[in-house]
């Protein structure tokens, strides 16, 4: 497919596209997902890995600092990906005065999610890590 | 504001209610539920998280949850959602690179990304069920 069939003679000469903000967006949202290949199915295999066994050896696995590394940045990943993917989804279906109150809480419970999920694997870490 | 009566009954494009459901739309929008799916998922991630943290009862408690059968059938859809949004994901991916828009290939790529969803599906929870087994 021509990819330029599209522009006009003067979009073209300026190589510039009309997207303004939106080109981060749609860019960063493919950063996210490329990085998430890798983090996301890393964290499925360990899953599977560790199916049936018990509390000490999956903690074993989830306190060590390689896998808090990874888990850190699949959180982030993850968040960032789920917020730029839902908000839109809201500016796509939400037309009502909601859409703000929406799109704010939107960015705000991923944020804090993310946080969460930050703390709550360090915690882990420096438990097993107290514990040595 | 008020709005006029007739200005309500006006059809919004696209009609998907006079639409047949096709391989390419029905995966554009499951692209898109499994997404707010998986964002709901990760809000059980996070509380995971955090279960583990807080010791073996709290571990074990999220552990009881989703043994039972509803929560089985959460972690099956899960699985489901994520392959799905990750195999469509790499299709979308392939799009930007202005590739296979052809509509041989369209339906060809969107078929094997249903294949590959529910074989990686069946494939995980196998591989789990074996080595839990072993366990």
């Amino acid at each position: 497919m021509d990819r330029y069939r599209f522009r006009s003679p003067l979009g073209r000469a300026q190589g510039l596209g009309s997207a303004k903000a939106g080109f981060g967006h749609w860019w960063t949202e493919r950063v996210t997902a490329v990085a998430l290949m890798p983090l996301s199915v890393w964290f499925a295999a360990s899953l599977i890995a560790h199916s049936g066994s018990g509390y000490e050896a999956f903690i074993g696995w989830l306190g060590s600092p390689v896998t808090a590394v990874l888990m850190i940045l699949l959180l982030i990943a993850l968040f960032w990906h789920a917020a730029l993917g839902l908000q839109v989804v809201i500016e796509d279906y939400v037309h009502s005065g909601a859409k703000i109150g929406a799109l704010l809480a939107t960015r705000f419970v991923c944020f804090a999610l993310a946080t969460a999920g930050i703390v709550a694997a360090l915690r882990v870490v420096i438990g097993v890590w107290a514990a040595i | 504001m008020e709005r006029l009566s007739s200005e309500d009954s006006r059809p919004l494009s696209p009609n998907i209610q006079i639409y047949r459901p096709q391989l390419t739309s029905v995966l554009s929008i499951a692209n898109r539920i499994t997404g707010v799916f998986l964002s709901a998922c990760a809000v059980v991630l996070v509380i995971w998280l955090v279960a583990a943290a807080s010791g073996p009862e709290g571990y074990s408690r999220f552990n009881g949850l989703i043994g039972s059968w509803p929560g089985q059938i959460l972690l099956l859809a899960a699985t489901f959602a994520f392959f799905l949004h990750i195999c469509g994901g790499i299709r979308h991916l392939v799009w930007d690179t202005v590739h296979g828009f052809e509509l041989r290939q369209i339906y060809a790529s969107g078929w094997l990304v249903v294949a590959a969803s529910v074989g990686l599906t069946l494939a995980s929870w196998l591989t789990s069920f074996l080595i839990a087994g072993q366990s």
